[in-house]
């Protein structure tokens, strides 16, 4: 069975929910691995959106992070100072998802500017929650793309740390969160070392060690237990293309 | 109560700072519309989410500087005429995290200099910022990251429903609301509906801002369009997407402000302007919560 990269990225990260785990969830993709995780691995998974929104079940694919229809059937509804203070500084999320424009080697994201940040080549949007993510959340679990200037050796500016300049760092300077804990691009799942560096554990089916390390901004440490990430079943497409992206608005398909 | 067009004259000046609450949902579109047309200038717009309405306020020249955390058109992509601004050094930008901007608000509405925080730390935001600073606990000697309180000169709110003195029943997404009315000096509040203090008074755990905060309550339907309201209409995703195109090119937006926004006298006649169709395709079925028991005390 066909399957398209993104799809592929989506079914990884769904399995690395555990039962029971607590997720702070933005729209698009997490949303999906998450809502996946559900009908599979993980039904007593607690969704927490950052809008405030505990327990969601929504009825259809989010607009944004603030669309009603996450409220409608959820089973608490708080304020954002409510969220961030009492579920995700309180130490209560296992598992915070976050993108970047770039991810260095120590998981270090930006999501503020390329280039300079007093003139900078391209204005991101900013930071939004993902710093207080990165800093408090128990685990945090990374989706990008796989390409080189999205994986620099080193971010144009830190908006969301990760092991910073090394994993000590982060207990260093006192941060609550446990850090990054795995990278989910299309080609590939990567883990931190001791060091808090990034390691290439398993390769997409079809991906080439090769077009992994070509497309990595730096010597990337391939695990010596390297495996192939097991291809999507026919069940987990099926539940990702009949029930959760129906017209394919976040996730293309393969065929 | 008064129409929207005085509550604006009367209490946004230039230079002030506001703060159009809302996170994604409840966004006071016609309250920015309005602030447009009467071309007041060098404002400094904040909000953790800037949306399509301080990227039309920037456009429009409104705007000195943005104060926010996340900078973009929801669940679409960029924010066109903020970035270009940024870029081009057009418009001051003060930026913070989520947590950072909403304790910013929860600082200044409980009368607090600051606000603590375990995130910021690790970060580069506080080497560009210098409003984000440390402290020392004094019982643990925990060093903390610190916000300092945001007290805005006036914070627009839009409500499901108030009442005539403007007590406020917001329900679905909270976001910020509560924290802009009490940390601004001066509070106007838009709703969907007008309605009786008895219907407040039916369900005190709603009111989330209380009228005695409350400088002017306008009545003012579809106020959010094109934004969401829960229980009364879905967001019409499809300006958001238009947005993006027409906010490309200068002429497009200038063409887009003079008809949506100019071209209008206010909210009604631009909801006319959308025509039934694409309205009534955006309400919502209903869908009730059982009824509390409050109780009747002797």
């Amino acid at each position: 069975m066909k399957y398209s990269a993104a799809e592929m990225m989506t079914i990884a990260a769904a399995r690395k929910i555990k039962d029971g785990d607590r997720v702070f969830v933005g729209i698009g993709m997490p949303n999906l691995a998450c809502n996946l995780a559900m009908r599979l691995n993980a039904p007593n998974i607690e969704m927490i959106y950052e809008a405030g929104v505990i327990g969601a079940n929504p009825s259809r694919l989010p607009l944004s992070i603030g669309d009603p229809c996450l409220v409608t059937g959820a089973t608490s509804v708080c304020s954002m100072f409510d969220v961030f203070t009492f579920y995700l500084q309180r130490g209560l999320v296992d598992i915070g998802f976050l993108g970047a424009a770039q991810v260095d080697k120590y998981g270090n994201l930006n999501s503020t500017v390329i280039g300079d940040y007093d003139d900078p080549k391209v204005r991101l949007a900013g930071s939004g929650g993902a710093c207080d993510i990165a800093s408090l959340a128990r685990q945090v679990f990374i989706l990008l793309p796989h390409q080189p200037r999205r994986l620099p050796e080193k971010v144009d500016f830190i908006t969301s740390p990760g092991f910073i300049g090394g994993r000590r760092e982060r207990e260093r300077l006192g941060l609550p969160g446990g850090g990054p804990t795995v990278v989910i691009t299309d080609k590939g799942i990567l883990e931190f070392d001791e060091e808090g560096e990034m390691v290439l554990v398993s390769i997409h089916p079809g991906v080439e060690l090769e077009d992994v390390k070509a497309n990595t901004g730096w010597d990337l440490k391939v695990s010596p237990s390297l495996t192939v990430t097991d291809p999507p079943t026919e069940r987990e497409l099926a539940i990702l293309r009949e029930e959760l992206d129906p017209k394919g608005i976040y996730l293309k398909r393969g065929d | 109560m008064m129409s929207l067009a005085e509550a604006v004259d009367r209490l946004v000046e230039d230079g002030d700072t506001v703060y159009l609450a809302g996170f994604t949902h409840l966004i006071p579109f016609a309250a920015g519309h309005e602030i447009i047309r009467q071309g007041k200038k060098d404002l400094t717009l904040c909000r953790a989410t800037p949306d399509l309405i301080y990227d039309q306020m920037i456009a429009a020249g409104c705007a000195r500087k943005v104060v926010f955390s996340w900078a973009g058109n929801p669940g679409v992509g960029l924010l066109r005429s903020f970035r270009k601004k940024a870029e081009a050094k057009e418009i001051e930008l003060e930026e913070y995290t989520h947590y950072g901007m909403v304790a910013r608000l929860w600082a200044g509405a409980t009368n607090l200099p600051f606000f603590p925080l375990r995130s910021n730390i690790g970060s580069d935001l506080p080497a560009h910022n210098p409003n984000i600073k440390t402290v020392t606990c004094p019982y643990t000697g925990q060093v903390l990251s610190t916000v300092p309180a945001l007290n805005p000169d006036v914070a627009v709110i839009h409500a499901q429903r108030a009442d005539a003195q403007g007590n406020a029943h917001i329900w679905g997404i909270i976001g910020e609301q509560r924290e802009a009315a009490f940390a601004a000096r001066k509070v106007i509040i838009t709703c969907e509906e007008i309605v009786s203090s008895e219907v407040i008074k039916s369900d005190p755990n709603r009111t989330l801002i209380p009228g005695f905060l409350v400088d002017a309550v306008v009545e003012e339907p579809w106020a959010a369009h094109p934004s969401y309201v829960q229980g009364y209409y879905d967001r019409d995703n499809d300006f958001y997407l238009e947005w993006d195109r027409i906010s490309r090119s200068e002429e497009d937006l200038r063409a887009w402000l003079d008809e949506w926004v100019y071209g209008v006298s206010g909210r009604r006649e631009y909801m006319a302007r959308f025509g039934a169709e694409r309205i009534l395709k955006l309400r919502v079925n209903s869908q009730y919560s059982v009824p509390i028991n409050l109780g009747s005390y002797r």
